[in-house]
């Protein structure tokens, strides 16, 4: 009896202390690995910023609004790809969101059973294609398509409304800022969906069934119930997908048309930052290559704003939550 | 004694819950006379809300519940006792049609709540379940503030001014003696109350739109034991007002606050009748085993 219970004592004994040294060790492998995430973000900040500083030396903040890239003359100004990022990114935004939004609810609440898990797994799938596949297909199939049947049919409609008609003008060539948004709508729409389903699909049973329960349609319960309760997660898929959209390079040097001139109208050709750059890192130097990696920097601030926005935005819902009704 | 045997011996299970029918062709004979007694005590449901008529509910193939007759009384209130997988909630959840929800569940029979069969086709649900209120087994509140959760199913169906509104949002909480505790944190999210108030809040909501029927469903059995007494006097109180039909684990409380009690087991209706003839005579074996804990 004695010696079982001396055995026993150190088996615990050395179990622990073995256990003690391997947490230390993990640990600080942990804590190495966590740190590195900040090394690596302040590393890329510090090299970005270095490497641009000759073009914000030699243009100053004229960089930002200078709609003029001009390579023959080394003169460069950031407006262009600006606008097109965000352009194209805001039509990929305003298109995926909804769409998502219906193909997440209708997999949650609406889909027989044997529907949810192929359409489910289908929308994982559609998510790993590579980029540069919806880039071919978008400049062979979707482009020419586009110009003959939508484009003509929209500037013939759209294109005649007061304000809003001069967005909707262009060459019917097919390659073009509203092309390129449409195409990275279906990229992220893989994205967005599947994350708001993920979102939906945790939504406590008893709560679904008490909006209903309250004589709720889906519509009300989807409305008032489902996207309060999920709003954090749902914030946070869209932002996913339109940091996805921000930077997306192949897809859209592939559609965008790459021109460097500012139109109002959304049917030109354009070029985003990603795109400018694949097309000319190649054989850019001095002043030339400097721009282009200050273009690196300003898409790596324009990815953080969103972000923070968008935290900022979560932030301000709990808070209006907990706090006084508006 | 002599009725619970009489009864066992001449009556089917699900037969004994249509007493009324059989009342008719049973003759007044001296040996019987104890036997109508008991069935007069059935006849007490003067005016029935609901009248269930052979209903059986399939979770697809599998009959979950058998042939089910009964009458849940007017402005009454009645238990649904048995043990776990009997079928209570199952039946409960049919009074809502909840099971539409869910494909592959389907019922035969009819139900009707006053004049309407409300398991015909051509029924609004929306409008049923604002008729047929329930509270669920965990409070759920939804995620907004503690006005806006009761409010909601009234801003669904009605229109009412901001201060009818108001008015309408204060009689529930008070009705659900839940209004003192939060009258001044109103604008608050209902999720930052306590699990019993949580629970009234949902009573609350589910009584804003003055539904003629409430269906509870365990309510307090994720509550402690003082939320569970109020939540109970609770339930006394609003009888006056709503049809109430209470599933419960726990048969003191079916005892305390019913009026009429049905003993569900393996999907059958074993024995429906007032509460104090359950829980003191009650006509079958299986109940006498269940209520006095011999098994269940």
């Amino acid at each position: 009896m004695t010696t079982l219970e001396s055995t026993h004592a150190k088996v615990v004994k050395k179990t622990k202390n073995s256990g003690v040294l391997g947490d230390r060790i993990f640990k600080g492998t942990a804590f190495f690995f966590a740190a590195m995430v900040l090394v690596v973000l302040f590393g890329i900040m510090l090299l970005l910023l270095k490497e641009a500083w000759p073009t914000f030396a030699h243009f100053g903040f004229g960089f930002f609004y200078h709609s003029e890239w001009d390579v023959v003359n080394n003169k460069f100004g950031a407006l262009v790809p600006i606008v097109g990022t965000l352009v194209t990114s805001l039509i990929a935004i305003i298109i995926g969101v909804p769409v998502s939004f219906g193909i997440a609810i209708f997999i949650t609440l609406m889909a027989p059973t044997w529907m949810k898990r192929p359409v489910g797994i289908a929308i994982e799938l559609l998510a790993a294609v590579p980029s540069i596949i919806y880039g071919m297909w978008g400049l062979f199939y979707f482009a020419p398509w586009f110009a003959n049947s939508i484009q003509p049919m929209m500037t013939s409609t759209l294109g005649n409304a007061p304000i809003i008609g001069q967005f909707f003008q262009g060459p019917p060539i097919g390659v073009s800022i509203f092309t390129a948004g449409i195409v990275l709508a279906i990229m992220i729409i893989p994205f967005i969906a599947s994350v708001m389903r993920d979102m939906f699909e945790v939504v406590p049973t008893a709560l679904k069934e008490s909006a209903y329960a309250m004589g709720s349609t889906t519509w009300e319960v989807v409305w008032k119930v489902i996207l309060p309760y999920t709003k954090a997660g749902v914030i946070g898929g869209i932002m996913l997908g339109l940091g996805r959209a921000l930077g997306e390079t192949m897809a859209v040097a592939f559609v965008v048309g790459n021109s460097l001139e500012l139109n109002t109208g959304l049917f030109y050709p354009g070029a985003t930052i990603a795109s400018i750059m694949a097309n000319e890192f190649n054989e850019a130097s001095g002043l030339h290559m400097s721009s282009l990696i200050a273009l690196a920097l300003i898409l790596f601030i324009i990815t953080f704003l969103v972000l923070s926005i968008a935290k900022w935005f979560l932030l301000r819902l709990e808070k209006a939550q907990e706090g006084s009704k508006t | 004694m002599t009725t619970a045997s009489t009864m066992t011996e001449e009556t089917q299970p699900n037969s004994r819950a249509v007493g009324l029918k059989m009342s008719g062709a049973l003759k007044e004979s001296g040996e019987r006379a104890a036997l109508l007694e008991k069935i007069d005590s059935v006849r007490q449901i003067e005016k029935a809300k609901l009248k269930i008529n052979d209903l059986s509910f399939y979770y697809g193939k599998f009959k979950a519940l058998h042939n089910v007759t009964m009458q849940i009384p007017d402005k009454q209130v009645t238990a649904f006792i048995g043990p776990s997988g009997c079928g209570k909630s199952t039946l409960l959840r049919i009074f809502n049609r909840m099971y539409d929800l869910y494909p592959g569940q389907t019922t035969s029979g009819d139900i009707m709540l006053d004049d309407q069969n409300i398991l015909g086709n051509n029924v609004d649900v929306n409008l049923l379940r604002a008729k047929v209120g329930m509270v669920f087994q965990k409070p759920t509140p939804f995620p907004m503030s503690i006005y806006d959760n009761v409010a909601f199913g009234i801003r669904l169906y009605e229109s009412l001014s901001k201060a009818d509104l108001d008015e309408r949002v204060e009689w529930a909480l008070q009705r659900a003696a839940l209004w003192g505790e939060v009258k001044d944190k109103l604008n608050q999210s209902g999720a930052a109350l306590s699990g019993g108030q949580q629970q009234r809040l949902c009573i609350a909501r589910g009584i804003a739109v003055k539904p003629e029927v409430l269906l509870l469903d365990e309510p307090t059995s994720a509550l402690d034991p003082i939320s569970t007494t109020k939540v109970e006097e609770l339930v006394h109180e609003l009888k006056s007002d709503f049809t109430i039909a209470i599933v419960t684990h726990n048969m003191q409380q079916a005892a305390r606050v019913s009026d009429f009690t049905a003993f569900m087991y393996l999907g059958k209706l074993v024995e429906y009748d007032q509460t104090d003839v359950i829980f003191t005579n009650p006509g079958r074996k299986e109940t006498e085993d269940y209520i006095t804990g011999r098994f269940g």
